[in-house]
């Protein structure tokens, strides 16, 4: 649906996405993450046709961004990060606007629609600047899907939003993913995790990583972590892991009656049934025993840290 | 519905979703009925000489202030961003937000009209064809100035500064015919050639030569085309 090749854009001399090639399919939920500066938003802003590549091209079905921008722009929703709004409208003014240059034929209709679906029922006669953020992110929803795009893109939709309203907006997003092709930019990896089918993940202008939240974890996950609770002594537990060679025991520390334990071995081989069986032949009693996930904080901040800080 | 239209709607009813249009435009007809109606029984003529001798220093003040807004809050705010990426082009844009500020200009003309009507009232012999050429006049100029307003709002991402530079230019524009004597002479016939108020005399005089006429127009133009590659120009930086 939207491939990208080759795409450089400049600033003057920084280069601020180099070389990016990748393919985005029809119905994916596609979650963009990259710390910030990493070359998102431009990516963004010239599959929009807000900015032209230095090099390279995108094509968007079988258009190109070079040569079709308006038509390019007609099947794309897009809420730009920070929302830009013209405040001093009322909201039905603002989508009359956009419908009106968006060239939607039954506004009434898909008015009520996008009403329904963004929830803005009872503010549109109002006038943007008295709405609340979480309502302002609606309206700014409402504009991207008014002409019901085949693409949408959405830049941090839930950034400055609290806890309940990024709950709304993100309940939203796995609607409207339902539907269209999706490219959600973010740097809230839960959010990604929650709502994405295929995260890229890109620093200094390049892609790093390129899978689904569960290949980008396996894919950083060397070594089993696994936490127990058991009935036994720090000491019977270090015997436990000679006994059984090749695990470490990350801590071991009596609380109660109980110890709590870390322990981690090479993910090659699931060693979890060797313990349960060496338990059971001790008679200790085992309260808990889980595998600790490697976090997708874990694999992003494994992929984009620079030492001695960013350039 | 026509593209640049449907911008230049939505910019005249921002102007007059805010005082700042009202306050514009009640300034710029007191000012201009204190000059037509004060020197009326004493010049003793049926005429809008006066009239068109001040609107020419109001839209000084006037057209910068109405023009200032129009890209740089745009940038500002960022909703260059939405409105960018509607399907639409940079000329478009340009166009619609040109002709909503011509609309405010002729809103505020058309309230002169009552000037018109008082000398119709009360003169004789009145000339009608130099008063249509003056209101010609007028428009051509509050063109020009409009497109060097634009222009000068999509230098800036300020307000303000649209406002100074765009002053500067229109007031450069409007004084270098009377400081002609300060300019080495084979000079001043290239100065009063751009000035703008050398132009306007003319027409509001009654005399509509194509001279002045390709003045307006290249000059309104030149400056329109300017304000689109400026706009265009920040998908390239």
């Amino acid at each position: 649906m939207i491939q990208l090749t080759d795409l450089v854009k400049d600033y003057g001399n920084l280069r601020a996405v180099d070389h990016l090639n990748f393919e985005i399919n029809e119905g994916e939920i596609l979650g963009f993450l990259g710390p910030n500066g990493a070359g998102k938003t431009t990516t963004i802003r010239m599959i929009t046709c807000f900015l032209t590549p230095t090099k390279g091209n995108i094509s968007v079905g079988d258009l190109n961004v070079l040569d079709n921008p308006i038509e390019i722009k007609k099947m794309i929703g897009y809420l730009p990060e920070h929302n830009p709004l013209y405040t001093e409208m009322t909201v039905y003014d603002y989508l009359k606007f956009t419908a009106e240059i968006r060239g939607v034929l039954n506004f009434k209709q898909r008015l009520k629609e996008v009403s329904d679906k963004c929830g803005l029922h009872g503010i549109v006669s109002k006038s943007i600047n008295t709405l609340s953020k979480g309502y302002k992110q609606r309206v700014g929803l409402a504009q991207a899907i008014l002409h019901d795009p085949k693409i949408l893109i959405l830049d941090e939709p839930t950034s400055g939003l609290d806890p309940n309203q990024i709950a709304e907006i993100r309940e939203l997003i796995i609607e409207l993913g339902k539907e269209k092709t999706l490219i959600l930019c973010s740097h809230i990896l839960q959010e990604v995790q929650a709502v994405c089918d295929r995260i890229i993940i890109i620093n200094k202008g390049k892609v790093v990583a390129d899978g689904s939240a569960e290949q980008l974890q396996s894919s950083f996950q060397n070594r089993m972590k696994v936490n127990l609770e058991l009935t036994a002594t720090p000491e019977e537990i270090q015997e436990m892991a000679a006994a059984l060679t090749n695990i470490s025991v990350l801590s071991a520390k009596l609380k109660g009656e109980y110890v709590q334990v870390e322990l981690e071995f090479d993910a090659t081989a699931d060693r979890r049934a060797e313990i349960f069986n060496y338990v059971k032949k001790k008679k200790w009693t085992l309260l808990e025993m889980h595998r600790e996930n490697v976090s997708l904080e874990h694999v992003f901040r494994n992929l984009t840290i620079v030492e001695g800080g960013r350039k | 519905m026509n593209l640049a239209k449907i911008i230049a709607a939505k910019e005249l009813k921002g102007y007059f979703a805010s005082p700042a249009a009202y306050i514009v435009l009640v300034i710029f007809l007191l000012l201009g009925g204190w000059f037509f109606a004060s020197p009326l029984f004493l010049s003793n003529t049926s005429d809008l000489r006066s009239l068109f001798g001040i609107v020419p220093i109001i839209y000084l003040f006037f057209i910068p202030a109405v023009t200032m807004n129009l890209i740089s809050r745009e940038k500002s705010t960022g909703t260059l961003e939405t409105m960018a990426t509607f399907p639409i082009n940079e000329t478009q844009i340009i166009m619609g937000k040109f002709w909503a500020s011509l609309c405010l200009i002729g809103i505020g003309l058309l309230f002169t009209l009552i000037h018109l009507i008082t000398i119709m009232l009360l003169g004789t012999n009145i000339d009608y064809g130099a008063i249509f050429c003056g209101y010609i006049g007028l428009i051509l100029l509050g063109a020009l100035y409009s497109s060097i307003g634009l222009f000068t709002s999509s230098i800036s991402n300020n307000p303000i500064v649209a406002f100074i530079i765009s002053f500067f230019i229109v007031f450069f524009l409007f004084i270098i015919q009377y400081s002609l004597f300060f300019i080495p002479p084979f000079l001043a016939g290239f100065f009063q050639y751009i000035s703008s108020g050398y132009h306007f005399d003319n027409i509001s005089r009654g005399v509509i030569d194509t001279r002045n006429l390709i003045y307006f127009i290249s000059g309104t133009a030149l400056f329109l085309r300017l304000s689109i590659t400026l706009l265009e120009t920040r998908k390239w930086k």
